[in-house]
C-alpha cells in the first residue's frame, strides 16, 4: 500500500541533530496530534480493548458483568445453531457476490473501454446505484421480490401465461431458499458500479502496444482476452477481491432491510453482522456478540492471509525490467 | 496518483460498426436493468391502491397518486430526518476532515518521538472492522449520557484513521523545499497547514470529503443502534422505521423511498465526476 511515498519522512537517527529544529517543534506537533489523538483513544483503542475484554465476559447490561473465560467463543461453536447458520449464509454471500461483482463488472468496464460513444452516460447510470440510498434500494427490491405483485415475479407469471406451462414464481423472501439469492442479487445491482470503475481504471493502464503485438501473431479478441488484459488487470482484480470479500462478510443492511429486521425466514438470511447486532442489542448479550465480532474479525484476517499467499500464483506484476 | 482516473480518453479503438452496434445494445440492456428498480419505485410511489396491486403490472400509473406523496409526509417526520442526516453528515465531515488533516500534516511534516510507532497503531486498527468496536462505542455513548443525542451520532464517526492515513500519504508526496521556504519567511507550522499543504491538497480533499459525506449520508448500523426517538432518526432508519408502520402500502413505502433518494441522486447526477473520481479514489485508498 504506496509504501514508496513513506520514504522521505522516516527519521533517521542521524538527522535528529539539532540544525534546524527549534525546541517546541516537537510540542508542537503532538497539539496537531491531540485532537485526532483522543477521539482515536476514546473510539477506536479503548472499545477494541473494551471489546476484547467484553468477549471474555457475560454481561446483560444490567446486572455486572462475570468473567467466563473463552465461553462465549465455545458456545457460539458448539451450542448455537444460529451462529452456524449466520456463518454459512455469510459464506454463501461472500462465495456469490465477490465472482458475481467482478465478473459483471469487468464485462461493463470491457465493454466501455472498446472506443465507443456515451461512456459518460453509460457511467453515469451504472454508478447510480452505489450512490443511493441501500435502505430504499432494498426496500425497492424487498417490493421487486413480492410474490404477488413484484416486477421479477410479473416475468415468471407473464412466462407462464405465454407458454401455458405451469411456471409460477417463488415466493422469494419468503423461501429458505430463495431468499437469499435476493439478497445477493440486491447487493450485486448496488456496488457493480464500483468494481466497474475500479476496473475501467485498471484497463486504461494496459499498454496498447502489448494488444498491437498481439495481432500482429495472429491472436484472436478472446485469446488477447485471456492473455493480455487478464493477466495486466490482475492486481485490480486481486484488490477488488480482498475490498468485496471484506465488504460480503459485513454485510447488514441489505438482508437487514429485505427482511424486515427478522433475518428469515428461520435465519435464512442472518448474515455474521446481523448476528451480533440482534445478540447485542435484541437479547443484550454484550460479551456473546464481542466474541462473534472477533471471530467474524479472525476470519476476514486469515481469508486475507490466504487471499494474499495464493495471489502469487496468478497476479502479474509489472516489474518494469525487460 | 490516478487523480485523472476517471477522464479517460477512450482507448482500444472498435474495427466495425457492427461491433459498436453490439456493444451498446449489451450496455443499453445493462442500463435498462440498473435503472429499473428506480423506474419501478418511482411508477409505484404514484399508484393508486389498486393498480399497486395489479397484474400485469402497471408501469404508468392511469390516475397520479399524488397524495401518496403527502401522505408519507404527515405519517413521518421527514423533514425532521432530512435535518437530522444533514446535520450528522456536514458535521462528521467536517471534524473528521479538520482532526485527520491535523494528525496527517503531523505524521507527514514534522518529526517528533514516538511518531512511527503511533502511526503504527493508527495502520494496524484499519484492519479491524466496525463490529468489533460497534458494542464498546455503544456502551461508552450511554456512560457518557449521549444515548439518542447528536454527540453519539457525530462525535464517534468523527475521528478516522483511514481517512488520517489517506492524507497522511498524499501530504509527504508534496514536495518539503515549500515548508522550507515558509519557515524562513517566519510561517508556524499552523500556518503552512493551511495555506500551504490544504491549498495543495484541494483533489484529495474534495475526494475524501465526497466519500465521508456519502458514506455518512447512508450510513444505517450506528444510527440505528444509538438512536431510539423519531426526533433524532436520520433518514435511512427513518425510513426503515416507516417500513414497520406500512406493512403491506408499497405506494406510500415507494414515495418515502424517492422522498430519502431524490437529493442524492439529484446532486450525484449534476456532479457525476466528483462523486465517482471521490469513491473511486478512496475506495483504492488514494492510489
Amino acid at each position: 500500500m504506496a509504501t514508496q511515498a513513506e520514504q522521505p519522512s522516516l527519521p533517521t537517527v542521524a538527522k535528529r541533530s539539532r540544525g534546524g529544529w527549534r525546541p517546541g517543534r516537537q510540542n508542537e506537533a503532538y497539539l496537531f496530534l491531540l485532537p485526532s489523538l483522543l477521539g482515536f483513544l476514546l473510539f477506536i483503542v479503548i472499545p477494541v480493548l473494551g471489546s476484547l475484554a467484553l468477549s471474555l465476559m457475560r454481561w446483560n447490561l444490567l446486572t455486572p458483568p462475570q468473567f467466563i473465560g473463552l465461553n462465549n467463543y465455545i458456545e457460539i461453536f458448539t451450542r448455537d445453531p444460529l451462529f452456524i447458520q449466520a456463518f454459512g449464509n455469510t459464506l454463501f454471500y461472500a462465495v456469490t457476490i465477490v465472482p458475481l461483482q467482478l465478473v459483471a463488472g469487468l464485462t461493463v468496464a470491457l465493454a466501455l473501454n472498446q472506443g465507443i460513444r456515451g461512456v459518460k452516460f453509460y457511467r453515469l447510470i451504472y454508478f447510480m446505484p452505489v450512490v443511493s440510498s441501500v435502505v430504499a434500494a432494498a426496500l425497492i427490491f424487498q417490493w421487486m421480490f413480492n410474490r404477488d405483485f413484484g416486477i421479477v415475479s410479473a416475468v415468471f407469471w407473464w412466462l407462464g401465461d405465454v407458454t401455458g406451462l405451469p411456471i409460477a414464481p417463488p415466493d422469494w423472501l419468503n423461501s429458505s431458499a430463495w431468499a437469499k439469492p435476493a439478497v445477493v442479487l440486491l447487493t450485486v445491482w448496488k456496488n457493480m458500479g464500483f468494481t466497474m470503475v475500479i476496473y475501467l481504471a485498471g484497463l486504461q493502464s494496459v499498454p496498447e502496444e502489448l494488444y498491437d503485438a498481439a495481432k500482429v501473431d495472429g491472436a484472436s479478441p478472446w485469446q488477447q482476452l485471456l492473455n493480455i488484459t487478464l493477466p495486466m488487470v490482475s492486481p485490480t482484480t486481486f484488490f477488488l477481491l480482498i475490498i468485496q470479500m471484506i465488504g460480503a462478510f459485513q454485510l447488514f443492511s441489505e438482508p437487514f432491510v429485505m427482511t424486515r429486521g427478522t433475518g428469515g425466514p428461520a435465519g435464512a438470511t442472518m448474515s455474521i453482522v446481523m448476528y451480533i447486532y440482534q445478540a447485542a442489542f435484541k437479547y443484550s448479550q454484550m460479551g456473546k456478540a464481542s466474541a462473534s465480532a472477533w471471530v467474524l474479525f479472525a476470519f476476514i484476517f486469515a481469508c486475507t492471509l490466504v487471499q494474499n499467499w495464493l495471489q502469487r500464483r496468478w497476479v502479474h506484476y509489472e516489474t518494469g525490467e525487460g | 496518483m490516478a487523480t485523472d482516473l476517471l477522464n479517460m480518453p477512450p482507448r482500444r479503438r472498435i474495427q466495425s460498426r457492427w461491433g459498436a452496434v453490439l456493444l451498446h445494445i449489451f450496455l443499453l440492456l445493462g442500463s435498462v436493468v440498473m435503472l429499473l428498480p428506480f423506474i419501478w419505485m418511482l411508477s409505484t410511489s404514484l399508484k393508486t391502491p389498486a393498480e399497486t396491486f395489479a397484474y400485469p403490472p402497471v408501469w404508468i400509473p392511469t390516475q397520479i397518486a399524488w397524495n401518496n406523496y403527502s401522505r408519507a409526509v404527515s405519517s413521518m417526520p421527514f423533514g425532521r430526518f432530512y435535518l437530522n442526516s444533514l446535520i450528522v453528515t456536514i458535521s462528521v465531515t467536517v471534524l473528521q476532515i479538520l482532526t485527520s488533516s491535523l494528525a496527517a500534516f503531523a505524521f507527514a511534516r514534522l518529526r517528533f518521538p514516538g511518531r512511527n510507532l503511533l502511526f503504527l497503531l493508527y495502520l494496524a486498527t484499519l484492519m479491524i472492522p466496525f463490529q468489533v468496536t460497534m458494542i464498546p462505542n455503544f456502551i461508552i455513548v450511554r456512560l457518557l449520557g449521549w444515548f439518542d443525542t447528536y454527540q453519539a451520532l457525530i462525535l464517534p464517526p468523527a475521528f478516522s484513521a483511514f481517512s488520517t492515513f489517506l492524507l497522511r500519504q498524499y501530504f509527504t508526496g508534496i514536495p518539503f523545499d515549500l515548508d522550507e521556504a515558509a519557515r524562513i519567511d517566519g510561517a508556524t507550522s499552523l500556518r503552512i497547514w493551511w495555506s500551504v499543504i490544504l491549498p495543495l491538497s484541494g483533489p484529495v480533499l474534495a475526494a475524501l470529503a465526497i466519500f465521508v459525506s456519502l458514506n455518512t449520508w447512508n450510513e444505517f448500523l450506528w444510527p440505528l443502534i444509538v438512536t431510539n426517538s423519531a426526533a433524532m432518526r436520520t433518514l435511512p432508519v427513518g425510513l426503515s422505521t416507516f417500513q414497520g408502520q406500512y406493512k403491506v402500502e408499497w405506494n406510500l413505502l415507494m414515495a418515502g423511498s424517492v422522498i430519502a433518494m431524490l437529493p442524492v441522486l439529484l446532486v450525484y447526477i449534476v456532479a457525476q465526476r466528483w462523486f465517482i473520481r471521490g469513491i473511486a479514489l478512496s475506495g483504492m485508498g488514494g492510489r
